[in-house]
């Protein structure tokens, strides 16, 4: 069974602005009975240009029902302008998470927006100026990159949870992972990584945070490559650890600590973290 | 709030008495049968009794049943244990409706280079006998078909087909994790070389399977140890489970014309006032051949997982085969090989009955379920669509 939250459940049971608004400002339909899910969007603009009123119609599982609801609670109030930077993001956060594999359901909510937003300034969203990658669900390289840019994508499985494409014949698999790349390496030219204000660290909190990022980060690369890692001590930013297995006896043993361990910990922790290795 | 169980083909009640003939076996009779000692020999002797009840169950001999784990188990070690025996052969045969573990099991041999026959189903899920007799080759080293179908219910023409199997001389498997319980299965008239049951599906707990293997045919074990199971299958036996399925399995046997007499007279009046209640509603598959406790049904324009949460929320626990319920994107491969129209498809609800199932919990779904569908279709935008197409016409 589906770990929905509470508010998953509430938007389920109890839709907010079901129905389908006679004469809208914009319409906007995405999905298909065949993929097994739609959402059909209308909305009315008042004297200034906000959205007035909002109206949907899902067929679709609980969470596809949720984010529609969702939606239109989020856009309710709203210009174009703000309407527009909706992401699927918002819809998820809004209802306090979805399960990854649900996430689509999300993205479905934004798709409808843009195409109802488009249809009201007479414009089309043409599916065949892209290049559909995913004939099972008809699932175009415009909407994968979008979704790999907006979710930050790292993998097939998580473009097929987000978009649904991948997911019937996987035939477009290497196709999906050429994009995933492309996409990620522009990500990476634009804007390299910005580092996140910290908030100061007690030692507790950077013990813990060091055997997290280890736990979760690093041993389990390591182990991908047949070696392993001790934590044996820390003395304020000095992080000792010991290699095990594969590790251990590798030449590049030191470049893995320096450029490996040390990179992921100030990441993770703290820009200060040394590494330093301990020899048995 | 009432929990109204109808997901019987997911897994069943431990029957009170199953529970209560295996309690001894954990504490204090828990002697291992391959003892020399008296203390292993009397637990011994209870393991032969059980066999002896499934045996007597499936119309077999004792000397023809294997335990294993599970459903999954038994069908695992029937494929590999006759293509292990038979290894200059790289051809079987299934059909496109099997249950994952036939299924996914056929699909890793493929990649591994055997070559795969899967028959086709029609309209009502049933296969074409002259279809398998055109796949049949000298190649040919297994024939696996399954008894009934989980999803629909729908039952094979098993003895026909393994008359055409048998006629080419080449083993037979059946899966009848469902059918186990639900029909008689008598394997001393039957063309079946194995079968495969699980104890979960007839009242015993989780965790316990069978194998029965026709005296002289070809097999070789698929979990290699200890000389268990006449070396058929290594390890201890799970004697408190063992026990538990030759109760379970004597009490199937008692239990079986009130499955098909009660059991079924409910399953057909739920599904004809479901019918009668809901409009655009259809049932999947052949409605002669098949189960007495299984009725899968669809409600167009509507999605599974929605139903089947809405009834949760009354207490009401049955499946679907729809992608949402599954985590996979696409509606049940057994639907989509029988062709429903994805306007039903997603939207399939599964009720699978048990004798403890009764005609007020039959009304309780009655009386919710029509409100559901409804709720549901007045948010689907499909509905809507479908009214002003009808009010055109």
């Amino acid at each position: 069974m589906w770990d929905y939250t509470e508010k998953v459940k509430d938007h389920f049971l109890n839709p907010r602005n079901v129905g389908e608004i006679e004469n809208p400002d914009g319409a906007g339909e995405v999905g298909s009975l065949a993929c097994g899910d739609a959402l059909r969007l209308t909305f009315k603009l008042d004297e200034n240009k906000r959205m007035k009123d909002v109206k949907f119609k899902t067929f679709g599982c609980a969470s596809a029902i949720a984010s529609s609801s969702a939606l239109t609670e989020i856009i309710k109030g709203m210009t174009l302008e703000e309407a527009e930077k909706v992401t699927n993001r918002d819809i998820a956060d809004y209802l306090g998470g979805l399960p990854e594999e649900k996430m689509h359901c999300s993205v479905m909510g934004r798709e409808a927006l843009e195409v109802a937003i488009a249809n009201y300034r007479g414009q089309k969203v043409v599916k065949e100026d892209f290049e559909v990658v995913c004939n099972c669900f008809g699932v175009t390289d415009r909407e994968i990159i979008k979704a790999i840019r907006e979710n930050g994508l790292k993998a097939v499985e998580q473009v097929t949870y987000y978009t649904k494409a991948g997911g019937g014949c996987g035939q477009c698999h290497p196709k999906i992972e050429a994009l995933i790349e492309r996409v990620r390496k522009e990500m990476e030219k634009e804007a390299p990584p910005v580092k996140p204000e910290r908030k100061k660290l007690t030692n507790i909190q950077k013990i813990k945070l060091i055997e997290e990022t280890l736990g979760r980060e690093i041993i389990p690369a390591l182990k991908a490559d047949g070696g392993d890692l001790d934590l044996i001590d820390i003395e304020g930013n000095k992080v000792f650890v010991a290699l095990r297995g594969k590790c251990s006896f590798c030449p590049s043993s030191e470049f893995t600590l320096k450029q490996y361990v040390e990179t992921k910990l100030r990441e993770f922790v703290s820009d200060e973290i040394e590494v330093e290795e301990v020899r048995p | 709030m009432k929990t109204v169980y109808v997901d019987n083909n997911a897994t069943t009640k431990v029957a009170p008495e199953v529970l209560e003939a295996m309690l001894p076996y954990f504490s204090e009779l828990y002697g291992n049968p391959s003892s020399m000692h008296f203390f292993g020999g009397q637990v011994e002797k209870k393991v032969n009794e059980a066999r002896e009840k499934v045996a007597d169950f499936l119309g077999a001999e004792s000397s023809e049943i294997v335990f294993t784990s599970c459903g999954t188990e038994s069908d695992n070690a029937a494929i590999f244990g006759t293509l292990d025996a038979y290894p200059e052969k790289r051809h079987f045969i299934t059909s496109r409706v099997e249950h994952p573990a036939i299924n996914n099991l056929c699909a890793y041999l493929s990649r591994k280079g055997y070559r795969v026959t899967e028959l086709s189903v029609n309209r009502e899920g049933q296969l074409d006998p002259d279809e398998l007799k055109e796949s049949i080759t000298d190649e040919t080293t297994l024939v696996t078909v399954m008894y009934a179908n989980n999803e629909t219910g729908v039952i094979f023409p098993i003895e026909e087909i393994g008359e055409i199997v048998k006629a080419r001389g080449i083993p037979f498997h059946s899966d009848a994790v469902q059918a186990g319980g639900k029909i008689p299965l008598n394997m001393k008239k039957s063309k079946v070389d194995m079968l495969s049951i699980s104890g979960h599906k007839l009242h015993a707990p989780k965790g316990i399977g069978v194998l029965y293997i026709r005296k002289g045919t070809k097999f070789s074990p698929f979990l290699i140890g200890g000389h268990q199971e006449k070396g058929r299958r290594g390890g201890t036996e799970n004697v408190p489970y063992i026990i538990g399925l030759g109760e379970a399995c004597e009490l199937a046997k008692k239990h079986l014309d009130e499955e098909n007499t009660r059991v079924r007279a409910l399953r057909d009046y739920l599904e004809k006032k479901v019918l009668e209640k809901i409009p655009n509603t259809l049932v999947n598959g052949d409605r002669v051949h098949r189960l007495p406790n299984t009725s899968s049904v669809s409600f167009e324009y509507v999605e599974g997982e929605s139903i089947l949460l809405l009834l949760s929320d009354l207490g009401i626990c049955a499946s679907s085969g729809s992608a949402c319920t599954s985590g996979s994107l696409e509606p049940s491969h057994v639907l989509r090989a029988m062709g429903i129209p994805f306007t039903a498809a997603h939207g399939s609800i599964r009720f699978s009955l048990s004798i403890y199932n009764t005609k007020e919990e039959m009304d309780y779904i009655i009386e919710h379920l029509p409100p559901i569908i409804q709720r549901l279709r007045d948010i689907s935008p499909f509905w809507k669509d479908y009214l002003k197409a009808q009010g055109k016409k």
